[in-house]
């Protein structure tokens, strides 16, 4: 069996951590090799952040090899335009409808790109464009938007859904427990 | 067996309490700061941060010499303080095993360097082991103690991000019985480095480093995997992975121990296959010492000396030295779009002071942490930064050679935790030689670069358990340093005006800021409805407060030509109110 690489891309503070290790959980638990890698330290301060999530039979590199990405999850909009050189011409992007602005945009001196979605498009066809703020306000907490995410990439993905739910239950604090399943599920149906 | 997915640093953190580790210590530093972190869940482990590196491994020196298996952890610049001890800790050997953790950070994701570590091992004569994955990582450590205690030596184990962060599948097993008790054994000879013992101690050193290769020749850890004869590599560690992903076909011969080399097992993996080659991150360290053996290699002719390798530089190296052939990857193709650095936080308390530094035209000699952000536009308030510490002995050293009117800009810039790391010693020479510049510790409470860790001046030790806390303005007085100021950095009136005193002084002074890391909860935090607000109506666009670079601040270009306005993203604001001491015309107000 071949390898699935899954690129989880947006800015520091955006939950992508947590996001990639319930990715990881489920697929050890589905009986995959998974390897997981990304960068800590400086990112998290409002930079780029990028985690590699890897599973199949038997998984070498941590990290995706350039261009053979098969699932882009994308967090911010102009995060998830940047990393498409990383993925394979066919792959599929579940793009989180968000803007977060970088500093040379804050400042006024670049302007945020128009129309990142229909670019996007043009390059990888097969894109999911989710509006995780407003979807996880719909589960009871605009802080389970990731969530929301991860339902639509489980879609994406052939695993049962109680391995995710366990994966989720180990990974998820009690009290947030039931919002992020809620979440997962509405995620889940799109 | 319980299976769990451990990232390379809590592999090791399982693997030290797996050993019958008694003792951990260490400093923060990426990529290594989580395997104390770690190690601190396993109660059986006396765990806590040490000032520095060099204190860490002393530490841990002290317990083995007690008989205790003891670990030390540091990122790689941080071997560079501990190496005094380390280097004559390899002619003492030690008690119980002692393990030595070196997270490398080939790539610079969060350094001021990329030095390989490798070449401390063969300097200092001791073994080093390198893990491929986080299974590796808990193995290695675990048999890292026993192989310090058969040779009597310290040992390494050299990560690097990719497997410290990294994360993969790893099997618990449980904590070994029947260590020997620690207890309190006198042997100067061995212990007492004077130079009639060690030079008793040295041969012993050189005739280990034979014996460790020895078995090296013979240990599982160096292991050779036959496939195609016509291309073998010899790798270690992450770039292991990265060979048999880009190179599938390869013979490899995958090194455990990467000091010292198991010679007769390279020497029959070469007679095996057709050519051989190298693959490693960093220096040519393998690669230098196979071709002193006489073996035909290839290796850096075709591999970058800087930076990460991953298995697509792997399989464009060897494609572009015409080795292999592999059909053209087009990436696809996309625009260029704005650029994330990252930033220091809404509300982080160094901004205010970084504006007031940039304004009063300072030269600002810099440290190792959050605040060496300072140097991004807009602020543009950072000149040097060199290692931990060097900011004020770098200030000091160049106020020597400048006319007084210069010697007045000199600032030097660190934070708390870096002023205990090696700051102490630096502001120690400066009152002591009056070197008349201006140091600012940037006092926030914690460790707030590496994500927040204790220090001696915040009170509070590893395990949270409340501590006595280093007073630092008593502190640089008791150094000598005469005027001691205390500012909050909030208030840029008060910051400019503290400044500029201390900087037209002719003699050394320091001053402290004294805001908490806003990521420090409930300290130093305005509440949810403490935020600030442009009034758009009042807003006349003159970009003041765009100045400080908040991430909460926003730029908004009006569409018609007229100029835009400024907005404050309610998310975000701290209420600091920083930008609003910068707006002459009172638009930015507090949303009630
Ligand atoms: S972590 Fe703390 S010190 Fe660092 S940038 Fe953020 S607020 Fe400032
Ligand atoms: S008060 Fe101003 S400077 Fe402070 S966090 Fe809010 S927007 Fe940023």
């Amino acid at each position: 069996m071949s390898i699935t690489n899954i690129l989880l891309v947006g800015v520091g503070g955006q939950g992508i951590l947590l996001a990639s290790e319930i990715l990881a959980e489920a697929f050890m638990l589905a009986g995959f090799d998974v390897k997981k890698s990304e960068i800590h330290g400086m990112s998290q301060r409002g930079g780029s952040v990028v985690s590699h999530v890897r599973f199949g039979e038997k998984v070498f590199s941590p990290v995706v090899p350039e261009g053979e990405g098969d699932i882009l999850f994308g967090f911010e909009l102009l995060e998830t335009y940047r990393y498409l050189p990383l993925m394979k011409a066919d792959a599929k992007v579940i793009a989180n409808d968000f803007r977060i602005y970088p500093p040379a945009v804050l400042l006024g001196q670049q302007t945020y790109p128009d129309g990142l979605v229909e670019k996007m498009r043009t390059i990888v066809p097969d894109l999911l464009l989710v509006d995780g703020l407003k979807l996880a306000n719909e589960a009871g907490n605009p802080r389970a938007a990731n969530t929301v995410l991860l339902g639509a990439v489980s879609g994406k993905l052939d695993i049962k859904e109680a391995i995710w739910q366990s994966a989720i239950e180990k990974m998820v604090p009690k009290k947030a427990l039931d919002v992020n399943l809620k979440a997962f599920r509405i995620g889940r149906s799109l | 067996m319980k299976k769990e997915i451990l990232s390379g640093n809590e592999a090791i953190a399982r693997g030290a309490f797996e050993a019958g580790v008694k003792v951990a210590s260490a400093y923060p530093g990426t990529p290594s700061t989580e395997i104390l972190e770690n190690i601190i869940h396993y109660r059986s482990i006396n765990s806590s941060w040490a000032p520095n590196e060099k204190v860490a491994l002393e530490v841990v020196i002290g317990a083995s010499f007690g008989g205790a298996r003891a670990v030390a952890c540091m990122k790689h610049v941080g071997v560079n303080v501990a190496a005094d001890p380390l280097f004559t800790l390899s002619y003492t050997g030690v008690g119980g095993g002692l393990l030595l953790v070196v997270a490398d950070d080939p790539e610079m994701h969060s350094s001021q360097d990329e030095q390989d570590s490798r070449n401390y091992a063969k300097f200092v004569k001791v073994p080093m082991l390198e893990p491929a994955d986080s299974f590796e990582c808990k193995e290695f450590t675990r048999l890292a103690f026993e192989l310090s205690e058969q040779f009597d030596t310290p040992v390494m184990l050299r990560s690097c991000t990719r497997i410290s962060h990294g994360k993969s599948i790893v099997e618990l097993g449980e904590p070994v019985t029947g260590l020997p008790e620690p207890k309190l054994v006198k042997n100067p000879a061995k212990l007492v480095m004077l130079p009639g013992n060690a030079r008793v101690r040295h041969p012993l050193v050189e005739e280990r480093v034979v014996n460790l290769g020895r078995h090296g020749d013979s240990w599982e850890i160096n292991r050779e995997e036959y496939r195609s004869a016509d291309i073998g590599i010899i790798c270690a560690g992450v770039t292991y992975q990265y060979v048999r992903e880009a190179l599938p076909e390869a013979s490899t011969l995958k090194l455990g121990m990467v000091y010292p080399l198991p010679k007769g097992k390279i020497q029959e993996f070469a007679a095996k296959v057709k050519r051989l080659f190298v693959v490693e991150e960093l220096d040519p360290f393998i690669e230098e010492q196979v071709k002193a053996m006489g073996i035909a290699v290839t290796g850096k002719e075709i591999i970058s000396l800087c930076g990460e390798l991953s298995p697509g530089r792997i399989r464009k190296a060897f494609s572009d030295a015409g080795i292999i052939c592999i059909p053209e990857n087009n990436p696809l193709q996309t625009e260029a779009i704005p650029m994330r650095p990252p930033n220091m936080c809404p509300g982080c308390p160094h901004r205010g002071l970084f504006y007031e530094l940039s304004r009063l035209g300072a030269y600002v000699t810099g440290d190792i942490g959050c605040y060496t952000l300072g140097f991004m536009p807009p602020l543009n308030a950072m000149d040097t930064c060199v290692c931990m510490g060097a900011s004020i002995s770098n200030a000091s050293g160049i106020v020597r050679a400048l006319p007084p009117e210069e010697q007045r800009r000199v600032v030097a810039v660190i934070g708390d935790s870096t002023f205990l790391h090696t700051g102490l010693n630096s502001l120690m020479e400066m009152a002591w030689n009056q070197s008349p510049a201006t140091v600012v510790i940037l006092d926030n409470r914690i460790t707030a670069m590496t994500g927040r860790q204790e220090n001696p001046a915040s009170g509070f030790t590893l395990s949270g358990e409340v501590a006595p806390e280093v007073k630092i303005p008593d502190l640089c007085k008791a150094l000598g340093i005469r005027h001691v100021q205390i500012v909050d950095p909030y208030d840029l009136d008060a910051t400019f005006k503290v400044l500029k005193q201390e900087m037209d002084r002719s003699e050394p002074s320091v001053v402290i800021t004294n805001r908490p890391c806003c990521l420090i909860k409930g300290d130093g935090r305005f509440k949810a409805d403490d935020v600030l607000f442009v009034d758009q109506d009042s807003c006349t666009g003159c970009r003041a407060c765009l100045r400080i670079g908040c991430p909460a601040i926003e730029w908004q270009p009006a569409p018609d030509g007229k100029k835009g306005k400024a907005y404050i993203d309610p998310l975000l604001c701290t209420g600091c109110t920083v930008c609003q001491q910068l707006c002459k015309f009172d638009a930015i107000g507090r949303l009630k």
